[in-house]
């Protein structure tokens, strides 16, 4: 319940972060909204030295659509993102993932940053970052890169960040037929299993498909071979099916604990992909 | 060490406080606003959720110095002055509590629920709920207080 | 005298005494205990679950800021004496902090005392312990053969306690299988199954905590602990600190739910206790709920192996029961009784002719277990229940028509049970005949039938209850088995009333209040509940085995009416009227028959306080106690019926609908009784569907936090629909029963029983709990559950 002792210090724009984290050298620790790291420091697995806290940043949050693509803080709380009317609306999947996160107070103040940051292989963003094909935009001492969500998470809570980078804020393209299916884990309620699917639909047909998985593995990984079965594939509930079935293949590093063994975290991929997939095409007919 | 200033129920309350000291240990044993109850050490549980700018937050999760400048309501800033608030009115009326322990934070949560739905449907109560265990009612009880409250239009 | 006429309460639904003070955060919990100089307690818990500890190192601890002493277990040893227990049963040496070897993770080894909780943890972190560690043993049948660990050297083979052999033909001296065997011999079909009733975490809400302050000066202890049993702690923290009963005063404050875990008096109150008379200080400890997992009683496990024997009509013969309790590395206060109720009930509502219920207890490297809400009675209700429900499957009857063949019948109360429970009263036909009504029984068959036609995997499960509670005749109970009341009538005509239930959400505050406002014809807002404090409470026993209303009710009543009498008295010689003619009615007392010859209830009170012409045999004051101690237990008993449907893809059950028809005698408050039953439905459900303590074969704990251990939330439930018939027991004043632990009891059964006719095209029989979707899809892809 009571973590070990640090400093703490506010950011007041994005290069003091960097700043902040510059000078702590590799003992700083950014915190947004803190529901990942607190838990963590609580039960003294995290024992930071210093804090350095970015949720006062202006403009660190936010959703707006620039140039056709969508762009959102780092800083954006998951409520706001589960709850705004301009993803609702052009791309709806990203919104669900955000409204089965936790719970609502941990949606008031969980960001999307810090998830993806953080990177839980069982947390709800990273599947759909992958479904949507997401760009994102780290800043740090040697100045601005652009890492695709795909090449971002390197492992088990590790990322491709630098000590000195702090996430500004994620791009994608919006889509609009796509979703999210999520299987529960009853106790934390995190992901046993979660899948984003994302269609582009040119004249019935499937042109492309990005689907990403979270929960089921070590980390979030797109479905490749379903891709590829949806690829020029009429978009129905037919394809869908015939599609998900390989949902489960080709994927080695399953997690397995007292939830759900690796064996069945492999059945659930093509059942939740499938579902994913309906609710990509459910939209296409809304 | 920080110098923290938080407006809690309306009272701009500043002190020295060690950095690592909890929003709920904030409130309740440098402020003694014990209604802010802690049930879990990982967040799950809800007993400690209070209002931080106006929306629910478990404040276990929330270090002392994260609220700083920050407006934080708990249950006992709920009331105004002798008159219950609409969802203190509904579990009094439907017997939405047996132990109590549970029964702040769920309160504290509700006042979000209603505030963003104004008249949700049950299974919109329960998901709201996510957040908040009670071990004593089965929450069905819980369900009708804030059912009750909406009725008498909490959230607007 | 033109007072308004008051209504009859008992039988209301009144909104709870408690609730205005909870409902703003103005309730005092022990951890909102302060007291000036107060240090605080934090435990060094063992990370091993069996080991022999080899150094500890506290000097790192001991040089942490603001911390003023740490102390390890040979330390503590010195001044503090085993943990006694409450059964007959022998049991080994248990030390509050263990010193020599520890027997499972959470086990306190060393504990620090500091300025704040901050420090006293970080102390507590700081403290480093070498253990050699031993083999660990964590599944109860491997450690019935003593491989490959012996947790204490004086119970060879682990077995704690049995085998221990009752029903028919058994004594302490013998056991005759005769009419046991001739049962199985005479049956046409024997149903068999080896079936887990789970460990479980009991999770109050509220942790545990303790706040012990022992004055010097005044060579007294007061002890604020969230317990359900202020008396017992007393006497028990009395004793292991050297002190007389008269120099502890325990004090219950609200507490924040209970279940059976804060029955027991756990080390952690033994040592602040004994710390607190140590140092003079006043010390704090409060549970963290990851400790909680750990360190506070677990409850069930109890593996069963069934076999019940029927003829082809269905009537049943005969009932084996071969119980194994996994009672974990010690036993607690009540530990090794709780698995004997589990024989005690073996006979459900059904007239067994012969049955054999044989009991082990193990030891293995587990938290140990104790009473958890129902204790012992849920177990014996699951598995006779799953074996009902498996003989009507394998008869191809209704299972409520199984059921109904085999009942008591009402005309045969009290019944005395092979297993040696007298039934106090009982009608289980008509409970059956209710819930089948109310839940529409052949409209939701052909509900379900309709939904498999569609492939949808629906079932249905029905199961009936009694349970022992009320708890009970002094004979059975270590502590005495009565409950005490105290009322007074003040000098103005207000009611202070002591009652020995220490109550933790069951609003005593209201029903008490309502019991006394119609007895003695006044306002409830006059009549006060005292409890929780043994300061002011002069006697009690405490809140468990849904006693609280039964007996303590009972108790105040009594109490109650022996006030009335003497306040009679008063009142007849101020009103020159015979005291049998006086009527109490809305806050006054008057002559039956001649209404305008009254006097207030507040003048009487006034009188006796100061009365100028003593009637003779009379002294002074209204304030009169009661001891009420009853013949029997009570029985309560009802029928659940739940619908479920499996999720075909996924194997995740869902409850579509939960009826329970509950009889529990007479109730003071329906709405208070309701949420006892929602309650107690919530955590039997919650059994079923989504809790299990479980642990590695090293003995670690897997669920050792809200992350890994779920209990149900909001969303997991449909609205319960709830009826209750009324039949009174005989045992005591108010022909009520006790409904905490019924809603529990009933629930579990008839959701597995629902699964399992969801799954039945797969030909399953039976899926041992909790059901795990993973289970479930097992089921449903031809693999085993
Ligand atoms: C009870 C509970 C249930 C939850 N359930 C779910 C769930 O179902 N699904 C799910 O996906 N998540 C769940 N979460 C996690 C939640 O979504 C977290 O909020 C989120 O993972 C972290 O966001 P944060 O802003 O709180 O990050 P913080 O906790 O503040 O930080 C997390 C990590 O990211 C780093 N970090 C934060 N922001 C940045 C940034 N901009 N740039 C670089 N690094 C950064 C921090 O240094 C830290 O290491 C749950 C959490 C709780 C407490
Ligand atoms: S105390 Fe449990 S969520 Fe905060
Ligand atoms: S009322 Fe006791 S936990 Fe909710």
């Amino acid at each position: 319940m009571i973590p070990t002792a640090f400093e703490y210090e506010r950011a007041t724009s994005l290069d003091d972060a960097v700043a902040k984290l510059a000078a702590a050298g590799g003992a700083g620790k950014l915190i947004a909204g803190g529901h990942s790291l607190v838990p963590l420091m609580k039960l003294r697995l995290s024992e930071p030295t210093v804090l350095i806290d970015i949720a006062h940043i202006p403009d660190f949050a936010g959703i707006r659509e620039v140039d056709r693509k969508i762009e959102i803080g780092a800083g954006t709380t998951h409520h706001d993102v589960a709850t705004s009317p301009l993803l609702r609306e052009r791309c709806p999947a990203v919104a669900d993932a955000a409204a089965v996160i936790g719970d609502p107070q941990v949606r008031n103040r969980g960001t999307l940053g810090g998830s993806l940051a953080h990177a839980d292989p069982a947390a709800d963003y990273p599947a759909v970052m992958l479904a949507v094909d997401a760009d994102l935009h780290i800043k740090g001492s040697k100045g601005w890169r652009v890492v695709a969500a795909r090449d971002f998470v390197q492992g088990v809570f590790t990322v491709d960040l630098a000590p000195d980078e702090v996430l500004a804020r994620v791009t994608f393209a919006p889509v609009r037929t796509a979703a999210y299916a999520k299987l529960h884990q009853q106790a934390s309620r995190f992901a046993i299993v979660g899948v984003a699917a994302a269609l582009e639909v040119r004249g019935g047909l499937i042109a492309s498909a990005r689907i990403g998985l979270t929960g089921a593995a070590s980390s979030p990984v797109r479905l490749s071979n379903v891709e590829a079965a949806l690829g020029g594939q009429p978009a129905s509930s037919e394809t869908a099916a015939a599609a998900a079935r390989f949902g489960g293949a080709g994927i080695d590093d399953l997690n397995s604990d007292i939830h759900a063994s690796a064996e069945y975290r492999r059945a659930m991929i093509p059942v939740f992909t499938r579902r994913a997939l309906d609710g990509a095409l459910a939209r296409l007919a809304g | 060490m920080a110098r923290v200033s938080i407006t809690v129920n309306g009272r701009k309350r500043s002190a020295e406080v060690e950095t690592r000291l909890l929003l709920v240990h904030f409130l309740r044993e440098q402020l003694n606003l014990t209604g802010t109850h802690v049930g879990c050490d990982t967040s799950q549980c809800g007993a400690c959720t209070v209002l931080v700018d106006g929306r629910s937050a478990k404040s276990c999760t929330v270090f002392a110095v994260q609220a700083d400048g920050a407006e934080v309501t708990t249950i006992e800033g709920l009331a105004d002055g002798d008159r219950l608030h609409p969802l203190q009115e509904g579990f009094w009326e439907e017997h939405g509590l047996q132990c109590g322990y549970c029964t702040p934070g769920m309160i504290m949560s509700a006042v979000t629920l209603l505030h963003d739905n104004p008249a949700p449907t049950e299974q919109q109560i329960r998901d709201g709920l996510d957040g908040n265990l009670c071990r004593c009612t089965g929450y069905q009880h819980i369900v009708n207080a804030i059912q009750h409250a909406a009725a008498s239009g909490s959230g607007r | 005298m033109a007072s308004p006429v008051l209504p009859k309460l008992v039988g209301q639904r009144v909104k709870r005494r408690e609730d205005p003070r909870l409902i703003q955060g103005r309730g005092t919990y022990v951890d909102d205990v302060k007291i000036t100089g107060m240090q605080h307690l934090a435990f060094k818990r063992s990370d091993i679950a069996h080991g022999r500890i080899r150094s500890i190192d506290t000097s790192a601890a001991e040089a942490v800021d603001g911390v003023e002493a740490v102390f390890t277990g040979a330390q503590i040893a010195e001044f503090l004496g085993p943990m006694p227990i409450g059964t007959p049963f022998p049991s080994p040496d248990h030390r509050a902090v263990a010193s020599d070897v520890v027997r499972y993770v959470g086990e306190p080894v060393a504990v620090v005392v500091a300025r704040d909780r901050y420090v006293a943890r970080d102390a507590a972190d700081a403290v480093t312990i070498e253990y050699d560690p031993l083999p660990v043993v964590v599944d109860p049948e491997q450690a019935l053969t003593g491989q490959p660990a012996v947790l204490h050297a004086d119970f060879p083979n682990n077995a704690a306690v049995g085998p221990l052999p009752s029903g028919t033909g058994a004594s302490p001296k013998a056991v005759d299988d005769t009419a046991i065997d001739q049962a199985f011999a005479e049956a046409d079909v024997v149903v068999s199954q080896r079936m887990v009733n789970h460990r479980l975490a009991p999770t109050s809400i509220e942790p545990r905590g303790v706040v012990a302050h022992y004055e010097p000066g005044k060579d007294a202890m007061t002890i604020w602990s969230s317990t359900q049993n202020p008396h017992i702690l007393r006497t028990f923290i009395a004793a292991l600190t050297g002190l007389g009963q008269d120099q502890v005063r325990a004090i219950a404050p609200e507490v924040g739910g209970g279940f059976g875990s804060k029955i027991n008096i756990y080390g952690e109150e033994y040592v602040a206790a004994a710390l607190s008379k140590r140092l003079g200080l006043p010390l704090k400890w409060v549970e963290d709920r990851s400790e909680a997992f750990l360190c506070t009683i677990h409850g069930r496990d109890i593996l069963a192996y069934v076999d019940l024997a029927a003829r082809r009509d269905g009537t049943v013969l005969g009932l084996k029961l071969r119980l194994v309790a996994d009672i974990g590395a010690y036993n607690m206060l009540l530990t090794a009784a709780i698995p004997t109720l589990t024989m005690t009930m073996a006979s459900n509502v059904y007239a067994i002719p012969a049955i054999r219920a044989t009991l082990t207890e193990v030891f293995t490297n587990k938290t140990p277990t104790d009473a958890y809400r129902g204790a012992g009675r849920p177990e014996a209700i699951y598995f006779v229940e799953r074996a009902m429900d498996m003989l009507a499957r394998e008869l191809g009857v209704d299972p409520a028509e199984v059921r109904r063949r085999n009942f008591i019948p009402s005309d045969r109360f009290p019944f005395k049970t092979q297993t040696g429970a007298v039934y106090d009263s009982g009608d289980y036909a008509k409970a059956l005949d209710r819930a089948l009504e109310k839940a529409g029984w052949e409209g939701l068959k052909a509900e379900r039938d309709a939904a498999r036609a569609e492939g949808r995997l629906v079932g249905l499960g029905l199961s009936m209850y009694v349970e022992v509670c009320g708890v009970g005749p002094s004979s059975g109970l270590p502590t005495g088995g009565w409950e005490h009341s105290q009322v007074t009538v003040e000098r103005d005509g207000r009611v202070s009333a002591t009652t020995g239930a220490s109550p933790h959400g069951q609003g005593n505050e209201t029903t008490f209040a309502q019991m006394l406002a119609d007895q003695l014809g006044i306002p409830m807002e006059h009549v006060r509940i005292h409890h929780g404090d043994t300061g002011v409470v002069k006697q009690g026993i405490g809140t468990f085995g849904s006693r609280s209303q039964a007996v303590g009710g009972a108790a105040l009543h009594l109490a109650g009416g022996k006030v009335k009498k003497k306040m009679a008295k008063f009142a007849a010689a101020l009103l020159e009227a015979h005291e049998g003619d006086l009527v109490f009615e809305n806050g006054t007392i008057s002559v039956k028959g001649s209404p305008s010859s009254a006097k207030s209830f507040a003048d009487v009170a006034g009188y006796a306080y100061r009365p100028v012409k003593l009637p003779e045999g009379l002294e002074p004051g209204l304030s009169e106690e009661a001891f009420f101690e009853p013949s029997n237990n009570t029985y309560p008993f009802g029928c659940h019926i739940a619908m479920l449907e499996v999720d075909r893809d996924t194997g995740e059950p869902r409850l579509l609908k939960m009826v329970a028809v509950d009889d529990a005698g007479h109730l003071i408050n329906p709405l208070i009784v309701e949420g006892q039953i929602h309650g107690g439905l919530a955590q039997g459900i919650g059994q079923a569907l989504i809790e299990e303590v479980a642990y590695s074969d090293d003995g670690q704990p897997l669920t050792g936090s809200f992350m890994d251990y779920a209990i149900p939330r909001a969303s997991d439930f449909p609205r319960f629909e709830l009826e209750s018939t009324v039949t009174p027991t005989p045992v005591n004043p108010l022909g009520a029963k006790g409904v905490g632990e019924a809603g529990t009891i009933g629930s579990t059964p008839c959701i597995v029983s629902a699964a399992v006719d969801a799954l039945s095209g797969f030909g399953v029989r039976h899926v041992d709990m909790m059901l795990r979707p993973e289970r479930l899809w097992r089921v449903i892809n031809g693999g085993q559950a």
